[in-house]
């Protein structure tokens, strides 16, 4: 088996593993949110905050935010080792996706359990 | 240990004189809008930041959202996300083992690619469209 200190898994197999999970929580997420929105076309404030605040759909959100961090990780992993051959390049583009989804999950839960 | 490979097949990689065969163009339109969303997610977290933050942001962000560019970089997020998920369920179909075969990923590239662009239109629609 090849293993690469560049690999977020232990093993592809893993990442492939993650992917195909986290797609299908995401994949319902956007089918949940789909869904509310075409049930509220006049969405209120009032609607949209009590939804979102609601522990059932904030655990969804946070799981989800997980998920998009995971999902976008195997992702943009996959895309350095195509097109980035010099690990320095390609090292340097890892951090900096990793560094980027990592901000994003903190300004995610920031938002969620901030209103 | 290196791998010297003796092939003597002639190389193209000019990728303007390449034809992509359907399914070659449904996937690297999945890897291009997987990227661009994850480039989008500031915007989607803005959004929802705003949307969330109080009434009056909730106002203005309705307001900022019915302008006609930033309704169009909505539009064009969205229709990225669309395709990304039907090209990402053919991708699940196809790890179960449904349409492995050359015709059947034609096909899967084809039902992606149109189910998607029906699936855009009715976004676009949503958007612009009074109700």
């Amino acid at each position: 088996m090849v293993t690469n200190v560049t690999n977020l898994g232990r093993s592809g197999l893993s990442d492939w593993m993650m992917q195909r999970i986290t797609a299908v929580v995401l994949g319902a997420y956007f089918i949940m949110m789909l869904g509310f929105f075409a049930c509220h076309p006049q969405l209120s404030y009032e609607q949209w905050h009590s939804f979102m605040g609601n522990t059932a759909v904030r655990i969804a959100s946070l799981i989800s935010f997980l998920a998009v961090a995971g999902h976008a990780w195997v992702g943009l992993w996959t895309i350095s080792t195509d097109y980035f051959k010099p690990t320095g390049i390609r090292f340097l583009f890892q951090a900096a996706c990793g560094l980027a989804l990592m901000v994003y999950f903190v300004w995610g839960v920031q938002i969620l359990w901030g209103f | 240990m290196v791998l010297t490979v003796e092939d003597k097949r002639p190389v193209n990689l000019d990728l303007t004189t390449i034809k992509l065969p359907l399914p070659g163009f449904a996937s690297i339109i999945h890897r291009v809008t997987g990227f661009a969303i994850f480039l989008a997610l500031p915007i989607l977290l803005w959004v929802l930041d705003q949307s969330l933050m109080n009434e009056g942001s909730f106002d203005a962000l309705q307001e900022t959202l019915n302008g006609f560019l930033v309704k169009l970089i909505l539009f064009a997020i969205l229709a990225g996300l669309i395709f990304h998920l039907v090209a990402g369920v053919k991708h699940l179909l196809m790890d179960a083992g449904i349409g492995e075969t050359l015709e059947g990923a034609r096909r899967g590239a084809g039902i992606t690619i149109v189910l998607s662009g029906l699936l855009i239109l009715i976004a676009g629609a949503w958007l612009w469209l009074p109700m």
